[in-house]
């Protein structure tokens, strides 16, 4: 899986979340919560969600690393 | 097994207990006699502003740290002085726009300092404020203005932009928008319409005369949602400090040196009773944190903040205990004393929890958006029975109902029915914006009926059973569900919605909502997440539905009422009890 291809996975477990979603509207620098409306459940779905998608483990002490798009599609990438 | 009593007693705590004998305490305690610990306005009457700030700032407590405000890896703190002064500018804006005495102020922003400058501001020039809670879509806000009259709105420029600028025009009683620049980058900082209460603030004077508002003169604007209709708005006014004040004392136990912790957002009752009121009449200091949920960003934050008193909820508790035990034990916590819950039942493991890895116990209480302070709590100095919400406190009075053809009935230790309280106590709400008969409804002669089902046990200890009505509860949040269902009808494809709360084991309950289509529209996938995405747009993530399924029809009452119960029911794979009212009958 390239990074694109990896991009559009998450984006499309954030659209599972919040449908609202535009792919082409979401800047990958800044924070993806100061993007889109989501709620700390929504937040916690879209994570488990990745973990189900992609089998990469996110332990919760790694949360504060996945602010933005970029860092966590750099974060599974690392991972995969 | 656990035992299911956790012994505690006034004696061998670090500070005494400020409530310490229940039987003493409560039998002297007068309603009066906490008022008059108040002080008076200058002028005559009283004003929440006056006590929770002006006050300290005139005498010792000058100097005394206020509010420290987290924002990223920034800290700012804030002194009652400066903070006098700085809610007096906020206060003379007002008043320079010629917003007066009864004109209602709303502000929609996250924890920033402009958002408690708004709400003290407001208090102090008489106006009454409602904080709305920044997670809420377009179509809440503009219910909210129109039902409280909003006068202003203080809000930041980049929510002004995303959920106001478009729903502006349907609320004709808005004069003013003060919007408070958060974008760095952003090219056009004062939207049009709107004006910059930054610029605002540094040209106002920071002397002003606190309106010498009446005790029972409408202070603040709390929104919470029934079954039926639109939300609505509770009434209270500024006689409410001396719950504030009283509860502060004996269910937080709040000393001169403690450093508080509220983790509630103000946009809710517990984060304006208990965020902004209780902790400044105290004179303590607060720490606000502007940033969301983080599990070691909040353990960071009562080691580094020493925070010495911490009020939270059910969902956060359980959030941190999902995050397991090395993160917490990784921030020594030698300063906290006392950790308080509300919003929901605190489930006895979460209470547990607390004892086992945190080191103390967590202290759960209820109390609701119309009574305006805690009313019934678990308290340092006295047995907590884990997943009880504890005992009446002092000047408050309550028991358990059934109601009657005429009236109410008193029930007996043991038996469920409906929490009822004694009117009369200062935080009381004093009507519902626009709906005396609704208000009227919840009093059965002198006691006020709570809408949530209860039992009482020997010792005196109430323990909550449930709701009597269809409201769901999200992370200590009430939803209406006619509030979604009414935005949910408006998408082209829905034919009827409802909406019950389904039983979630992180925030308690979750919206799940049942949608049936119109004649020829097909239910797949995409149309599900094309009428989700509606939903949350309008209504925004906090109130939104999270699951959506399509039924061909839903069950309806022969009266032609959708039965909530009755796909709650379905949902959960319980009997479903009496469908002899249903359209069709039972099947």
């Amino acid at each position: 899986m390239d990074d694109t291809e990896l991009r559009d996975a998450v984006v499309a477990e954030l659209r599972r979340i919040a449908p609202e979603v535009d792919a082409d509207d979401l800047d990958d620098r800044r924070p993806l919560r100061r993007q889109v409306d989501l709620d700390s459940l929504d937040w916690l779905r879209f994570l488990l969600g990745l973990h189900d998608r992609l089998g990469v483990e996110i332990p919760e002490a790694d949360y504060p690393q996945l602010s933005t798009l970029g860092e966590v599609v750099g974060y599974l990438r690392a991972r995969l | 097994m656990r035992p299911s009593i956790i012994h505690q007693s006034a004696a061998g705590h670090r500070v005494p207990p400020n409530f310490a004998d229940y039987e003493a305490e409560r039998a002297r305690f007068t309603w009066a006699a906490a008022r008059a610990e108040l002080a008076e306005t200058p002028g005559g009457g009283l004003n929440i502003a006056h006590n929770a700030v002006t006050r300290h700032a005139r005498g010792p407590g000058r100097d005394r740290v206020a509010f420290r405000f987290l924002a990223g890896a920034d800290a700012r703190t804030v002194t009652y002085g400066e903070l006098d002064a700085d809610t007096n500018r906020f206060a003379n804006v007002l008043a320079g726009l010629g917003v007066g005495r009864g004109d209602a102020v709303f502000v929609l922003a996250g924890r920033i300092p402009e958002l408690y400058l708004a709400v003290l501001g407001s208090l102090k020039n008489g106006s009454p404020v409602s904080p709305l809670f920044a997670a809420f879509g377009p179509e809440p806000i503009a219910t909210r203005l129109n039902l409280g009259s909003g006068r202003v709105l203080v809000t930041t420029a980049s929510l002004y932009r995303t959920k106001v600028a478009k729903i502006r025009d349907r609320v004709p009683t808005l004069r003013h928008v003060l919007v408070v620049p958060d974008d760095p980058d952003d090219p056009e900082p004062t939207p049009p319409g709107t004006v910059d209460l930054t610029a605002l603030l540094a040209a106002a004077s920071d002397d002003f005369a606190t309106v010498p508002t009446a005790p029972d003169d409408l202070a603040l604007l709390h929104f919470t949602s029934g079954t039926t209709g639109t939300p609505k708005g509770a009434m209270h006014v500024h006689e409410a400090a001396v719950t504030h004040w009283a509860t502060g004392r004996y269910a937080l136990d709040l000393h001169p040196d403690d450093v508080f912790w509220c983790t509630a957002d103000p946009g809710w009752v517990t984060g304006t009773s208990y965020g902004i009121i209780a902790p400044l009449l105290h004179g303590v200091t607060s720490v606000v944190d502007a940033a969301d949920f983080d599990a070691g960003r909040w353990y960071r934050i009562l080691a580094e903040q020493r925070v010495t008193v911490w009020y939270t909820a059910p969902t956060a508790i359980r959030m941190l205990m999902k995050a397991g035990p090395d993160l917490a034990r990784a921030w020594p916590r030698p300063d906290l004393r006392l950790i308080a819950s509300v919003g929901e039942p605190l489930n006895p493991e979460a209470v547990w929890w607390g004892r086992d890895v945190l080191g103390l116990s967590i202290h759960d209480n209820w109390w609701q958006t119309e009574t305006g302070g805690i009313m019934i709590a678990n308290t340092p100095a006295f047995d907590i029975k884990p997943g009880s919400m504890g005992r009446p406190l002092p000047g408050v009075e309550a028991t358990i109902v059934r109601r009657t053809d005429d009236g109410v009935e008193p029930l007996g230790d043991g038996v469920e029915g409906e929490l009822a309280l004694r009117a009369g106590w200062p935080s009381m709400f004093r009507g519902y914006l626009n709906n005396p008969e609704r208000y009227a409804r919840c009093f059965a002669g002198d006691w006020y009926l709570t809408g949530d089902l209860a039992e009482r046990d020997a010792d005196g200890y109430y323990w909550f059973v449930g709701r009597a009505d269809d409201v769901i509860k999200s992370a200590g949040h009430l939803i209406g569900p006619f509030e979604v269902e009414s935005v949910l009808m408006e998408h082209p494809a829905v034919a009827e919605a409802a909406v019950i709360g389904k039983p979630d084991a992180m925030v308690g309950e979750i919206v799940k909502a049942f949608v049936s289509l119109k004649r020829d529209v097909v239910a797949d996938e995409t149309l599900r997440l094309d009428i989700l995405a509606h939903a949350r747009r309008r209504l925004g993530a906090a109130v939104a539905p999270k699951e959506l399924g399509f039924l061909d029809s839903l069950p309806r009452t022969r009266s032609g009422k959708i039965m909530r119960r009755l796909l709650k029911a379905r949902e959960l794979g319980l009997p479903e009890g009496d469908t002899s009212t249903m359209e069709g009958g039972a099947s």
